[in-house]
């Protein structure tokens, strides 16, 4: 009897010191002949929220479906806490997942989907116990109220807290969600967004999140990865990701509006763009042709300004406002704070924060100046 | 003039009110469709409701012309297809005529007795309707059994030639009966099946099963993978997903295979007709060769015909629920 009480005691502190961390390293994946990865690497530290970002086909479910072991790789391994799971059924795995389209087994009550991955022979848990948890995790979740409801008559965020819910009630060593709110009107997304990142910091998990939204990147993660074709382009936190884009596809891919970029040239001492506008003073180590990219909030209207052009269109946002000026034969976007005044077809004055630029050489990567 | 997009609505909207169900054109269509549905299902009734006045009338009435919808309903009928008889010596019938009397004489004898006959035992067609049941049942269940694992496999598993073993599967039912039952004939013979419950049950599992694994795929490809993933990074075995999650979703897809199976199994003719004599002779063969025997007994086989509906009846009834409900009802979105 004593015995056992110091073994779940130990246990419950094991649990409680378990490390979580999730590395991958160089796995490739083939569909047929179409290769959804190739040599991806990357590795998730204990209680980080890590966000894979890349767009509809760049091979962020199948990543997690390799973790999960729902799909097995071709080459490459897996390891939790530095121990290859290569070997292991998704059971044995002690993941939890949360689905796209939330996945809740339609046969049974809100309760019993959330009782369901306790009830497995894996994890053995009382009933008793059980009810515990669930009270727990519905309470957290604010789904108490739902809990006796068939999961057919449930509202989309609704399902999506149960579809949580069904993965917090067990405590796995890591979560894995492949984009859980896209499926989720906006306001509901970002209520949801806050929500979730506060479960993730106070109950200190693991998660890897999977999303093609940048906006949900940006706000929860610790450290992203951008995944383009099969490939990482870039893994960082989210100000390196927005702040220094290793190639033009993370600075198109991070920020809306899209960052203004344009083919210049190194000329005489200055950056000149195609139509011969001057924007900047060159600096020594930028190759003669490159790419030059200016984020929209770079961009601001100044009495003062060296530059200046037609106003095309106007887009207010609220708490900003996107302007389309017309510069030689190219047109930037300029964010703005507020409702701006300016009307279409003003000429407006503006400057450029020179400081804040982005230079890419021709193979689209980064050349730091 | 101030418009509704400007003002809103001027009283209060407490209920959503589709429009185009409203409209009075849709109404007579709906009503023009229901009077349609309602008149095809009559015309398709009438043989049924045929054979079941039939089933109820004398010798006399059911050769009758013009055929009479109004008579004196008998159970004679159902006493020629359920008894064997004999013609009593008419001192028997006089004995019988005083039990009668006595009231120890059961309707059935009674029947018989008016005919100047006596009961002599059970007819062959109640063993046969037993055959009928047993083979019909076991072979539904193995076929759906066998169907249900084998289509779960098709669905979700990449198998080695899987296609052209799904088109093998299907390929056992492109000859028709007829063509294949005089080799099957031999075999059976050979391998001392022939007249046997066994090898009905075999025959009748086996033709059904191609049908089984072809719709039961069709229903599980049908039922979304997510829930059998989660399942499994849940923490069970495919066993234990196919068990808990799979087996719930697709039971319409179990029901509808169940019926059609039966309804094979219990209707058929051919196969039944020469693979089996006596021992193991279904109910279908059985009826038309009362045709025959000392005139044709229409009551009786019209008895023979409505009995022979009740179970497949009971079934439909009992798994309607099932059939009519679709597939996957669930919580996915998408």
């Amino acid at each position: 009897m004593v015995n056992r009480r110091l073994l779940s005691a130990i246990c419950y502190l094991l649990s409680a010191i378990r490390m979580s961390n999730i590395s991958l390293s160089n796995i490739t994946k083939k569909f047929r002949s179409v290769i959804a990865l190739a040599d991806v690497s990357f590795r998730v530290n204990d209680g980080e929220f890590f966000v894979l970002l890349g767009p509809t086909g760049a091979g962020k479910t199948t990543t997690l479906r390799v973790i999960a072991g729902l799909e097995k790789q071709d080459a490459g391994s897996v390891a939790f806490d530095g121990e290859a799971i290569d070997a292991l059924t998704p059971a044995d795995r002690d993941i939890a997942f949360v689905f796209q389209q939330y996945s809740l087994y339609p046969t049974m009550s809100v309760y019993d989907n959330l009782a369901f991955p306790l009830r497995s022979p894996v994890h053995r848990v009382s009933e008793e116990e059980i009810k515990t948890k669930i009270r727990g995790v519905a309470e957290i979740l604010r789904i108490s109220h739902l809990l006796d409801r068939k999961t057919a008559r449930l509202s989309g965020g609704e399902m999506q807290r149960v579809s949580i819910g069904r993965a917090i009630v067990r405590d796995p060593r890591v979560f894995l969600m492949d984009e859980p709110l896209s499926n989720l009107d906006a306001k509901l997304r970002e209520s949801l967004r806050v929500e979730l990142k506060h479960i993730q910091k106070s109950l200190g998990k693991t998660i890897l999140y999977v999303t093609h939204d940048q906006i949900e990147a940006l706000t929860m993660a610790d450290r992203i990865a951008v995944l383009n074709e099969g490939q990482i382009v870039q893994e960082g936190a989210p100000d390196d990701i927005y702040d220094r884009p290793a190639t033009t596809f993370v600075a198109q891919l991070v920020g809306t509006p899209r960052i203004n970029l344009f083919e210049a040239t190194r000329q005489n001492g200055v950056v000149t763009l195609k139509d011969g506008t001057v924007m900047v003073e060159s600096k020594p180590n930028l190759p003669d042709a490159l790419l030059l990219g200016i984020r929209p909030e770079d961009v601001k209207p100044d009495a003062n300004g060296k530059f200046s052009g037609q106003i095309l269109l106007k887009e207010p946002l609220g708490v900003e406002t996107v302007l389309h000026i017309k510069t030689g034969e190219q047109t930037l976007l300029s964010l703005v704070p507020g409702m701006s005044d300016a009307k279409i077809g003003d000429v407006l004055k503006f400057s450029i924060a020179s400081d804040k630029l982005h230079f890419f050489d021709t193979n689209r990567k980064r050349v730091n100046a | 003039m101030s418009s509704f997009a400007e003002t809103g609505p001027r009283r209060p909207v407490t209920e959503s009110i589709r429009v185009d169900k409203v409209s009075p054109g849709a109404r007579a269509t709906g009503a023009v469709r229901a009077v349609v549905v309602v008149l095809v299902a009559l015309i398709m009734l009438i043989p049924i409701f045929v054979m079941l006045i039939t089933a109820f009338k004398t010798r006399i009435d059911v050769t009758a012309s013009p055929p009479k919808v109004f008579f004196q309903p008998t159970l004679e009928g159902i006493v020629l297809l359920f008894t064997n008889r004999a013609i009593a010596a008419p001192g028997r019938q006089e004995e019988l005529r005083q039990l009668a009397r006595e009231g120890k004489l059961n309707i059935f004898e009674q029947i018989a007795l008016d005919s100047g006959q006596e009961i002599t035992g059970a007819s062959p067609y109640v063993g046969r309707i037993i055959n009928s049941l047993l083979i019909a049942g076991i072979s539904t269940a193995l076929s759906v059994f066998l169907g249900v694992l084998a289509g779960y496999a098709f669905s979700r598993f990449s198998l080695p030639g899987k296609d052209d073993l799904l088109f093998f599967i299907l390929s056992t039912r492109m000859l028709p009966a007829i063509v294949v039952t005089i080799p099957l004939f031999l075999m059976f013979r050979q391998v001392g099946l022939y007249d046997s419950h066994l090898g009905m049950i075999l025959l009748y599992t086996v033709f059904n099963l191609s049908f089984a694994v072809w719709l039961m795929k069709g229903f599980f490809d049908e039922i979304p993978r997510e829930y059998e993933e989660a399942a499994l990074v849940d923490g069970y075995s495919r066993l234990e997903t196919f068990r808990k999650i799979v087996l719930p979703q697709s039971l319409s897809g179990i029901a509808a295979t169940t019926v059609f199976c039966l309804i094979f199994a219990w209707n058929e003719y051919a196969f039944a007709l020469m693979m089996t004599s006596e021992k193991a002779r279904t109910a279908p063969p059985s009826i038309p060769s009362m045709i025959g025997r000392g005139g044709v007994e229409w009551a009786a086989i019209a008895a023979g015909s409505l009995g022979f509906l009740i179970p497949v009846i009971i079934i439909v009834f009992a798994l309607r629920k099932y059939l009519l409900r679709g597939v996957t009802f669930g919580a996915i979105r998408q």
